[in-house]
């Protein structure tokens, strides 16, 4: 194996969170940065090319943004007692692959994590005892509060733009906003969007019976922008390709458009694409403290050594905890002792369309942007009051405008009365009705339970030889409790709604491969404030191997119910932060 | 090397006006032409013709409006069976396969070209049926694999842009409303409130004037 010239930096991945960390150090210091990534280079300017539904959002080969998973899936089980069997397409999850990974092709909602889910496990043991928990339950504090995360919350909106309405300035509630939220040091830098037909009509829907509705916060502008780094960005055209597409005019903040011109500007960041990181190695003994480097094989099948001083994983939820358990990094974890960190607390969103509607009138569905919407803060956890219910925490209930395309959603939704999935008959059911669809959803937080892990599967290869990652995971009471409860308020509202037939959610059963639930799962290389329950430090740095640090959803303890990107970039610029202002003046761990 | 299969098609058996865009010409013909011979990359004839009816009574000509064969279904899915999706590359092909809980997805074996060859085979004679009896024929198969996805290639090939061989001059676009890709909405979102707002439809190549290679033609 051929050895390359060491770097002072090397990051693995080159998505949000590598990119950013990449710019972050590139440009406040002269450290020589390689960013290692796996998939190809993407072509921002040319995503006009890949407005087509079918190739970019059924087959999912516009530009090779996501994933190959002929080269490289995940196995699942919902418990130990069941085989785990491969996914075998993308499905579940659509992981990203090459520059900008899956923030090219995500749904860019940028809404802040609520307060008291940086200390869930004490805020929920002082609210309501620590008997009211699922006994099989395994969340916790993540060693961070919500007051620390603020300025970087902010300085994360301003890089992006973020387009919304502040409902708590240092205190101050704002009608119109969500007062629910965490208190923000000021308004969003760019107005919410335009509102479109349906989200109109739920946002008067749950006014009049006393909720308080308020514009999704996005990360897709509502009007032209220029960040603290100079980089200007178009307001939204609402054409509808958001989701599984990059944004054609660079609207949605992607990390090609907002990292990747900055990064070109330092010559000491460079990038390799192509290159798929096998291993971290740690240093032999007596230093195990360190790690120094890594293992890549190149596109042509040449395998290489890269050294380096400082070691950032930013390879996503998944891949993080494979490379960690793939390299022998830390404990793995053993559901049956609940010793080790590694792979520990796997937890995906609970989200589901609460109440599907058929409505009188059309709707122009096709119109829209993937985060543009309505939310209600009111059934949120922390904020919902729990005492009277079968079930802990909450959920947010919303109507989106995500831009309705039509061979995903041709039939989707049909009265009861309409009969079969092919012919005449449904036919014309489902032409009539394919404009006056839509729904109402429901997103809840979702605790992590010592059940739900990863480990490497014994069966199933990737293209290198190397073990798939293994997903045990299931829901349990907590979340079908929870499930009845958002389709009782989703079906309430879409009946003020003037819904001429609504079909409720037909309830939770086992985590399902089919859907697409969220490519941002969480947990595998938790935070917190302790070794004995996470992996890395609250500045992500790890526990035993102080020049490792790992960015991304794996780091995030359970899942609260906002998508976790406007978060993760908060915290890399956080740890940015300390990076050059502590760690390398004097390395060492941070606290 | 296959021997070469054409599907030949004429305007009385389709139906009125037909565009279609054969390996990247586009061509009309009415009822006063000729029969078109289309050639064909994975069926041999007779399976496109099967699958043609078939797809015809999964989505039919009628008054709601055009159906498979005006937006050439059969010529969009055998495309498909031809190219990288057909073939399974991008799927995880390595064993062991096993059947599991179909919450896990599917797991089979057989590409979606190897399912259409082996389903077509208890199909025989279809497309010399009765429409009746072909409805009758097709609820016997309709739990499986096969009719799944030759369900799913039929909604796909109605809707897909023209770029893919289906939705031959937007039809099934303009029969649901949708206006393909525009570049924008800006001033129509907030209004139109209760009301059908149908701008005209237009593809891919007429919005961008850019001719985009779609991935069936992956090398």
């Amino acid at each position: 194996m051929k050895t390359l010239p060491a770097v002072d930096v090397l990051i693995v991945g080159g998505g949000w969170t590598g990119l950013l960390m990449a710019k972050e150090l590139g440009s406040r210091t002269p450290l020589s940065v390689l960013v290692l990534e796996r998939g190809p280079v993407h072509s921002p300017d040319e995503y006009v090319k890949e407005m087509d539904e079918l190739d970019g959002a059924i087959r999912k080969r516009s530009n090779v943004k996501v994933q190959d998973c002929s080269k490289e899936t995940a196995t699942l089980r919902r418990s130990e007692s069941e085989r785990a069997l491969p996914l075998r397409e993308l499905g579940l999850l659509i992981p990203g692959t090459g520059i900008g990974g899956a923030g090219e092709h995500w749904g860019a909602t940028a809404y802040r994590i609520m307060p008291d889910c940086f200390q869930l496990l004490s805020k929920t043991i002082e609210k309501y005892g620590a008997k009211r928990l699922p006994e099989d339950h395994s969340i916790q504090d993540w060693g961070l509060t919500y007051d620390e995360m603020e300025p970087y919350y902010t300085r994360a909106e301003n890089l992006i733009g973020a387009s919304g309405k502040a409902g708590n300035i240092q205190g101050k509630l704002i009608e119109g906003g969500n007062i629910f939220e965490g208190w923000r040091s000021g308004e969003y830098p760019t107005p919410p969007t335009t509102t479109p037909y349906f989200s109109s009509l739920f946002r008067d829907a749950v006014k009049s019976v006393g909720y308080h509705p308020y514009p999704a916060p996005t990360a897709t502008l509502s009007e032209a922008h220029t960040n603290p780094d100079g980089i200007s960005r178009p307001g939204c055209t609402f054409c509808g390709y958001c989701n599984m597409f990059g944004c054609m005019i660079g609207a949605k903040a992607q990390p090609t458009n907002v990292l990747l011109p900055v990064i070109k500007r330092h010559n000491n960041v460079s990038i390799r694409t192509g290159a798929w990181v096998r291993r971290i190695l740690r240093e032999d003994s007596p230093s195990k403290g360190r790690v120094r480097g890594v293992t890549y094989v190149d596109a042509s099948g040449e395998e290489f050594f890269q050294p380096a001083e400082l070691v950032v994983l930013a390879t996503w939820t998944l891949n993080n905890t494979r490379l960690l358990l793939l390299s022998g990094i830390g404990e793995p974890y053993n559901p049956a002792t609940g010793k080790g960190n590694v792979g520990r607390n796997l937890t995906a969103d609970l989200k589901f369309a609460a109440a599907r509607v058929l409505m009188e009138k059309p709707l122009n569905r096709f119109m829209g942007s993937a985060p543009t919407g309505i939310y209600i803060g009111d059934l949120e956890g922390g904020v919902l009051d729990n005492t009277n219910l079968p079930f802990l925490r909450g959920g947010l209930l919303r109507a989106l405008n995500t831009g309705f395309q039509p061979i995903a959603s041709f039939g989707a939704i049909l009265p009861r009365s309409a009969k079969g999935r092919w012919g005449a008959e449904w036919k014309k059911a489902a032409v009539y009705w394919y404009d006056r669809m839509h729904d109402i959803r429901w997103d809840g937080e979702v605790f992590a339970y010592k059940g739900n892990y990863m480990d490497l599967d014994p069966t199933y290869k990737d293209v290198h030889g190397d073990p798939l990652i293994r997903m045990t995971m299931d829901w349990r009471d907590n979340e079908r409790r929870m499930a009845e409860f958002g389709t009782a308020k989703g079906v309430e509202v879409a009946r003020l709604m003037g819904a001429k037939e609504i079909i409720p959610f037909g309830g939770l059963g086992h985590f399902d491969a089919n859907p697409y639930v969220v490519t941002q799962l969480r947990g595998g290389t938790v935070m917190g404030a302790s070794p004995d329950n996470s992996v890395v430090n609250p500045f992500l740095q790890h526990h035993q191997a102080l020049n490792l640090f790992v960015l991304g959803s794996s780091v995030i303890p359970q899942a609260p119910t906002a998508r976790p990107t406007l978060s993760l970039i908060a915290m890399t610029i956080r740890v940015a932060d300390a990076i050059v202002d502590k760690y390398l003046k004097k390395p060492g761990p941070l606290a | 090397m296959r021997r070469r299969h054409f599907l030949t098609v004429s305007a009385a058996t389709l139906g009125g006006l037909l565009v279609y865009s054969l390996d990247g010409k586009v061509f009309r013909i009415s009822t006063e032409d000729k029969p078109v011979r289309i050639p064909l990359r994975f069926f041999d004839e007779e399976e496109a013709r099967i699958v043609a009816a078939a797809t015809e009574r999964i989505f039919p000509s009628d008054e709601t409006g055009p159906g498979a064969k005006e937006a050439g279904v059969v010529i969009f899915i055998d495309r498909q069976l031809a190219g990288p999706y057909g073939i399974d590359r991008y799927r995880y092909t390595q064993g062991p396969f096993e059947t599991g809980s179909a919450d896990l997805g599917y797991q089979g074996k057989e590409s979606p070209s190897e399912v259409y060859r082996e389903g077509l085979k208890n199909l025989k004679g279809f497309d010399r049926l009765e429409p009746a009896e072909q409805d009758e024929k097709l609820k016997q198969i309709e739990s499986t694999h096969f009719f799944e996805l030759l369900r799913r290639h039929t909604i796909e090939g109605m809707f897909c842009d023209p770029m893919h061989g289906g939705n031959i001059d937007m039809v099934g676009w303009q029969m649901v409303g949708f206006p393909g890709p525009q570049m924008s909405y800006r001033d129509a979102v907030g209004k139109h409130f209760g009301e059908a707002y149908r701008p005209k439809p237009a593809s891919l190549l007429q919005v961008t004037g850019i001719k985009v290679r779609p991935s069936e033609d992956e090398k």
